[in-house]
């Protein structure tokens, strides 16, 4: 199934794809950008739990990585952190 | 033991969603899939899990989901019980994915009736204590004293007390759960796929745009949650009640924080006079004494 | 191997279920309905019919369990009646929304307040709208043929749509006739195995009924539209080929008995078709040139049959069992709004009759057929709407 156009592509009744940014792009939202501070990063994937978005990756060194086009800066994750390696910084700064 | 680090990489529920910042049940929703992997099928009544998908011709949920009546989670879930029985594909777990509203209030007929029928399903109340989706009215799960858009001056009756309602039903498992403990959650789960039946969980889901907080505190704000033991993280299995860590050592009252603690960090009880708070304290502490005695029975319903 | 069995129209409604291999069943008991369901579980729990029969706690309930079942790539079945029906309105909206094919049979039953369990189409017709293919029948034959057809119809790649069958409680649900129920093998040859247009499936998750903008919204409404055109086409040949491969037809959309040469057409629906067919007969003796329309199909309305017939008489009257408030009845409507754009139109009485059981007798047909030629003769319809045998 793809995207449908016209009214001939539509499926009978609304069938939706499984999509990446299904809203769009929702980093769009975000006032606050939170930054990984990976000299401090413990690696213990809280952040990637709690992100509401799972706009958090886990890399195989079990590192996280924000996607900023979907991260709404909600700041869980600098929230939660333990060790406060995760800073929220305005978007303009 | 499950840690958080043995939990699967791969997310069913696709970023780039409709929720809210800091939404409690996106993080619920991501550890559900976390729990049960894809091999799942979700009944979504009206609740902001329908907003949260986003609009046609797209979703974020990578699992099939049956969006449907405000009402009719259970009986839909029945119904796509019974299919799968006949079609052999009874290794797929149906879910029940409904709001508050949809379970306490509008819901409750057709998932009485799909407990007392024994439906094999897991059912999910995650409960933001509102109808969110609709702009945060009064639910019958809003707890005492709340501020919601129909409740302007607080609420003045208390919260329906919904899984002990379920294991009224005699159904094999009840339990409660947050987010804010994602392996309690996560354990709950999988042990209810395991259980044939109707399982019930109740998943107190914070919501920084009802409950009027910084975004960044939901997760803060669960764990507040249970350490005041506002909200009580147990099981009910086979009509046995139990506590779960750190629920447990919470029944001596020294051990939990004052339930002011909780109230404050949130603006939907800022008009809450003294007299108010400590009546809700003792709404809680009288809680636990219950608590205490059903960890005593065999059997509590 | 077909057999004959002497039942009532509720029973024969559960032996067409268990013809057509139904598998999820879900309903709630409400009379005039309940042995329609009881019949059911009997067949279930002895072993005849391989289904889940689902004892639901509500008639809203039912439809949902139907629309999960169905989703989920079964056949399903329900029944209901009345109040019944009213409750699963919302839900009827959603199956034919998501294009399930649901067959369910309605034992038609007047509405309250006040109470009332006997019969009239108030229950089906304020249903009109919810995108339902709605049957009305005759006799016991027609419910367990009407049944089976309508599956057919139902699961056609070019309706999915979910259809209604409908029957007129007590003189039909609860009254004994002689039907043929045909042999399975030729059934199963008539009704191929449960096809849907979207079934949910782990191999390929899709998301069903997710919000849809203005942008789309219009275009899944004229979706539904089409299909319904498309059954409109479909009903008279499936009929066609059933009549063939089992010896019953009842003609498509619209039965009609000695309509060829007559100045008055009757046009109703349900057992009053039957009983207009006596009255007809009474009135030909009398030098009367009157014939009856049965109208078996009320959604897809058969506008251009109504047109057809409108073009070879000189009236039409109307028989409803059934009140639009403030209007008049809805088959009066839809003949009136078939026939607006035709240059010689027929005259049009509208008549309301056996509302809430009331008897509906050749004699009561044969009087208003007489009083219909009466104002025929006259060139004009004296009142719209007029109500049979109302006290004074």
């Amino acid at each position: 199934m793809k995207i449908p156009k016209t009214l001939k592509e539509m499926p009978l009744t609304p069938l939706s794809l499984p999509t990446i940014g299904s809203m769009g792009k929702t980093g769009t939202w975000r006032t606050f950008r939170p930054i990984i501070d990976y000299s401090k990063c413990t690696k213990c994937t809280l952040c990637w739990i709690y992100c509401p978005d799972a706009a958090i990756t886990r890399r195989d060194d079990d590192s996280p990585e924000i996607d900023y086009e979907y991260c709404k800066g909600c700041g869980i994750c600098a929230n939660e952190c333990p060790v406060k390696a995760i800073a929220m910084k305005r978007e303009e700064e | 033991m499950v840690t958080i680090k043995d939990l699967p990489k791969e997310e069913y529920l696709l970023k780039g969603h409709a929720a809210c910042a800091g939404c409690g049940p996106s993080i619920a929703l991501r550890l559900l899939f976390k729990a049960l992997g894809n091999k799942v099928i979700m009944v979504v009544p009206a609740c902001c899990t329908t907003v949260i998908q986003g609009p046609y011709p797209l979703t974020c949920f990578a699992v099939p989901l049956q969006n449907m009546l405000f009402e009719a989670t259970g009986a839909t879930a029945s119904g796509i019980v019974a299919a799968l029985r006949i079609k052999g594909l009874e290794d797929i777990t149906v879910v029940g994915w409904a709001g508050d509203g949809g379970t306490v209030d509008i819901g409750i007929q057709a998932l009485s009736g799909a407990a007392e029928r024994g439906t094999n399903f897991i059912y999910i109340c995650y409960d933001n204590e509102a109808y969110g989706n609709t702009g945060l009215q009064r639910s019958g799960a809003t707890p005492y004293g709340a501020w919601t858009t129909t409740t302007p001056k607080g609420k003045k009756e208390r919260k329906k007390d919904m899984p002990f309602i379920m294991a009224a039903h005699r159904i094999p498992y009840v339990a409660t759960a947050c987010p804010s403990y994602p392996i309690d959650l996560i354990n709950k789960l999988r042990k209810a796929r395991e259980i044939k039946g109707t399982k019930y969980i109740h998943i107190l889901t914070p919501c920084p745009t009802g409950w009027r907080y910084d975004t960044s505190k939901t997760i803060e704000i669960g764990r507040l949650a249970v350490q005041t033991g506002v909200w009580a993280l147990y099981e009910i299995e086979n009509g046995r009640f139990k506590l779960n860590p750190p629920s447990d050592r919470l029944v001596d009252k020294t051990k939990r924080k004052p339930v002011k603690e909780y109230l404050s960090m949130q603006e939907r009880f800022r008009h809450l006079t003294d007299a108010d708070i400590e009546k809700i304290q003792k709404w809680v502490d009288e809680d636990w004494e219950f608590y205490r005695t059903l960890t005593t029975l065999e059997r509590c319903i | 191997m077909a057999q004959i069995v002497i039942d009532t129209a509720n029973h024969i409604a559960g032996y067409a279920a268990k013809a057509a291999r139904v598998k999820v069943v879900a309903a709630y008991p409400i009379t005039p309905q309940t042995t329609v369901v009881e019949k059911i579980a009997e067949f279930v729990e002895n072993g005849e019919m391989d289904a889940e029969y689902i004892r639901v706690e509500s008639e809203h309930s039912a439809m949902a369990a139907c629309i999960g079942a169905a989703a989920a790539g079964v056949r399903t079945f329900t029944a209901t009646s009345a109040h019944g029906l009213a409750l699963m309105h919302e839900a009827l909206h959603w199956a034919s929304g998501a294009r399930l094919p649901i067959v369910m049979v309605v034992v038609n039953r007047a509405m309250g307040a006040p109470w009332s369990i006997w019969p009239d189409f108030s229950d089906s017709l304020s249903q009109r709208d919810t995108g339902w293919i709605q049957f009305y029948c005759a006799d016991n034959q027609e419910v367990f043929d009407t049944i089976i057809q309508a599956y057919r119809l139902c699961e056609d790649e070019r309706v999915f749509l979910p259809a209604m069958v409908c029957l007129e409680g007590f003189i039909l649900s609860h009254t004994y006739m002689p039907v043929k129920i045909h042999d399975q093998e030729e059934i199963d040859a008539f009704l191929p195995p449960y096809k849907s247009g979207w079934t949910l499936d782990v191999n390929n998750p899709l998301t069903h009924a997710n919000l849809v903008s203005p942008d789309w919204y219009m275009e899944f409404r004229y979706m539904i539209q089409e299909a319904m055109e498309n059954a409109k086409r479909l009903i008279p040949e499936i009929d066609k080929e059933y009549g063939k491969r089992f010896g019953f037809q009842y003609g498509g959309l619209i039965e009609k008995y000695r309509c060829e040469d007559a100045e008055l057409v009757i046009c109703t629906m349900g057992t009053m078709g039957a009983e207009a067919k006596i009255a007809v007969d009474n009135l030909r003796r009398e030098g009367l040139k009157v014939g009856v329309a049965r109208v078996r199909v009320f959604r897809p309305f058969p506008v251009e049959e109504i047109r057809k017939l409108a073009e070879q008489t000189r009236m039409i009257t109307t028989i409803d069992r059934h009140i639009s408030f403030g209007m008049e009845g809805f088959l009066a409507t839809e003949v009136k709004a078939s026939i607006y754009h035709m240059k010689n139109k027929p005259l049009v009485a509208g008549f309301i009759a056996g509302l809430g059981g009331r008897d509906v007798t050749f004699k009561t047909i044969e009087s208003i057929a007489k009083k219909s030629m009466k104002w025929l003769e006259k060139g004009r319809v004296e009142k719209e709407t007029e109500w049979v045998d109302l006290k004074e």
